[in-house]
Parts: structure tokens; sequence; C-alpha cells
């Protein structure tokens, strides 16, 4: 939608009320201000990460004698490195690469499904929101794999030491994979941020389909036809967008560092 | 769609070609950036620790603003929309700063 700033009356502000100062639609506007506060929301999340991170020890030894322990904070790549197909091979974060690229396509066709808005093509913007479902779909399947393996863990259990408050003794149990009790890779915390943050945003991409879905149904049924723009489309679309911004912060600072 | 009468007369525009070609131009670089991302993770050696972090976010602050300034046209706006948007994220980076050097500072109590 292009919007035209109206010329003000002579010695009146343009906050004055009856034009859009920011050039932007209310709904726009408000599709904005939404992002913003859930950009602070995510950057809680991420933030107390770093707390914790930075909190706890950090692995000292050479890359290659890894091993997972309870006593320090795990190198990602060392728990990141399962691809689906290939069992027991050591790939390490090329899954969470093949999920960022399945992301980062899907907002180019998202950005191209605004392009057909704006010209009013309705078979165009049907195509384009139709790849960008099956990109949002994709990723959820994706990442429905990673957490099962995330949960499952790896067929080498890590021994943790539970002190038992009753019999006053401490008892060593093999850990195998992670839930919000006990996790194999580190120390707790590691986990349940785990679950957390790509929780968090796992529910953002599939509140995203669904808006997604609901604007392609829109499209198909001639609504923004009708309406006499695709300014929805837009707004979705800032939101998909955002989806992918998120997880670019979060591959950096949850995978990567 | 059925044939209705009171069906719209939509005039469809011709596709904007050197917008989409612009488009594509980004999600290349947003890939090629992505790329070059695993490749310091993977050349770059884990004792060069600080090195490798301030490579990182240096690379994801890039993809960031490509994002919202092209993929969400944040550039394309008004002035006063653009500052409403980023100036808000001075408490994100404030946040971040702290915690990280609370974090380092807990870190030292339990540890040393």
């Amino acid at each position: 939608m292009a919007h035209t700033t109206v010329a003000t009356a002579p010695g009146k502000s343009i906050w004055d009320g009856g034009v859009s100062p920011m050039g932007a639609s209310y709904g726009k506007l408000m599709m904005w201000f939404f992002l913003l506060s859930d950009a602070f929301t995510f950057s809680g999340l991420l933030i107390t990460y770093g707390l914790v991170r930075s909190s706890h020890q950090a692995y000292q030894g050479t890359i290659d004698a890894f091993t997972f322990s309870t006593e320090y904070w795990p190198v990602p790549e060392k728990v990141f490195e399962a691809v689906p197909f290939l069992h027991g091979v050591e790939l390490p974060l090329v899954f969470v690469g093949i999920m960022t690229f399945i992301l980062i396509m899907s907002s180019v066709t998202m950005v191209l499904a605004v392009e057909a808005g704006h010209r009013m093509d309705r078979k165009a913007v049907e195509k384009w929101m139709l790849w960008t479902i099956l990109g949002g779909i994709t990723f959820l399947g994706c990442q429905a794999w990673e957490w099962t393996h995330f949960i499952v863990g790896t067929g080498t259990p890590t021994v943790k030491t539970i002190f038992d408050s009753v019999t006053g003794l401490s008892q060593q149990i093999d850990v195998y994979g992670a839930n919000l009790h006990v996790n194999q890779y580190g120390p707790q915390t590691f986990a349940n941020f785990f679950f957390f943050i790509t929780g968090f945003h796992g529910f953002h991409v599939f509140s995203g389909v669904l808006l997604n879905f609901l604007i392609y149904y829109n499209t198909v049924t001639g609504v923004y036809d009708r309406r006499g723009h695709y300014e929805m489309v837009e707004k979705v679309g800032l939101y998909w967008h955002f989806v992918d911004l998120v997880w670019v912060f979060v591959f950096t600072f949850f995978y990567l560092v | 769609m059925a044939h209705h009468s009171n069906e719209p007369q939509v005039t469809v525009l011709p596709p904007d070609k050197a917008k989409i070609m612009h488009l594509w131009k980004v999600a290349g670089i947003l890939l090629a950036v992505t790329v070059a991302e695993f490749a310091v993770a993977f050349l770059v050696p884990h004792e060069f620790h600080t090195t490798r972090v301030a490579i990182f976010v240096a690379m994801t602050i890039v993809k960031a603003a490509y994002i919202v300034g092209e993929f969400m046209h944040l550039k394309h706006e008004v002035k006063v929309l653009i500052w409403s948007i980023l100036i808000p994220m001075v408490f994100v980076v404030w946040m971040l700063v702290a915690f990280v050097y609370e974090g380092m500072k807990l870190s030292d109590i339990r540890f040393f």
C-alpha cells in the first residue's frame, strides 16, 4: 500500500491529527510496535541465556577431546551434530544450517508475495504464499526432529552424581538425553534454555504458518481484490520476517557462540 | 472462484523486475553471510574465543540490518518510524552488556 502524506494546514503540526506522520497505516504501525515488544521478550530469553552461561564454567580443553559433563557448559557444535538419515556421522551444525537456509528462503518467498500484492497480482500472491507456508512447515518438521534427537540423546550416557538427602549418600546415575529434570549434554539449565528458546521461537513459526494460511485463504477467496489492496499480506509479512530475524539471533547466540 | 457479476475489476500490474532482482540479491547476501559464519565456526580455532564471538556478532548485525532494512522495508520508511524502532533497542544492548558482565562476576565468585 502506498501512503501519501497529506499536506497539513498552515500553522498546524502533522501530529495534530488527520494525517499519518509515520507514513504507515494504523495496522502496520501497530504490527511494528508489537514486534518491538516481542523483540524485548526474545532479548530477555537470549540475554538470560548469556547470563547463566557466563556464570558457569567454560570448557577448557581442546575441542577434539571434548566430552559431555554436567560440570561445565557444553560446546554447542558438539551437541548439535546429527543430521537425519545419517546416523552416527558427526556433522556439526549442518542440520541447523539447513534450517537457517529454509527459513531465509521462506522469508524471500514472503517478500515476493508482498511485491505481488502491491501489483494486485492474485495468482502470484497465491504462488508465493504457498511456498512460504511450505517453508514454515518444513522448518517445524526439522525442529520436531531436532527436539526428538535432543530428548532421546546419544548412545553414550553421561554420568551424573546425585545426592540422596534421605540416606545421605551420593549416587552415580547414567543420563541419556535431556529433559527438564536431567541433561546429558551439560548443566541442567542448558537443556532448559534449549527447550524454552527454540520452543518459543518454534511457537512463533507455528502461529506464523497459521497466519500465512489465513492470508492465503483470503487471497484465494478474493477478499483482498474486493478490498482493493493487499496490505494484510504486508502486515503478516512483517511478522514472518521477524520470525526469521529472531532465528538469525538464536542461530548465532545459541548454536554458534 | 466463480464468476460473480459483482466481482471487482482488478488491474494487475506487470512484475517490477528491478525490485525482484534486488530482493534476490539481498537473499544472496544473507545466504553468503551464513556460509561465511560456518567458515568462521570451523576455520577459526576455539582458542580465539573473543575473536570468534566478535565476528559472529558483527555478521549477525549485518544479517539483521538486511532483514529489517530490506525485507521489512524499514530502510525505506519515514525517518521518525525508523528511529521509533531503533532507539528502544538501546535498552537491549544495555541489558546484554549488564547481564553478561554480571554472569562473569557470578562465575568468579562460584569457581575461584
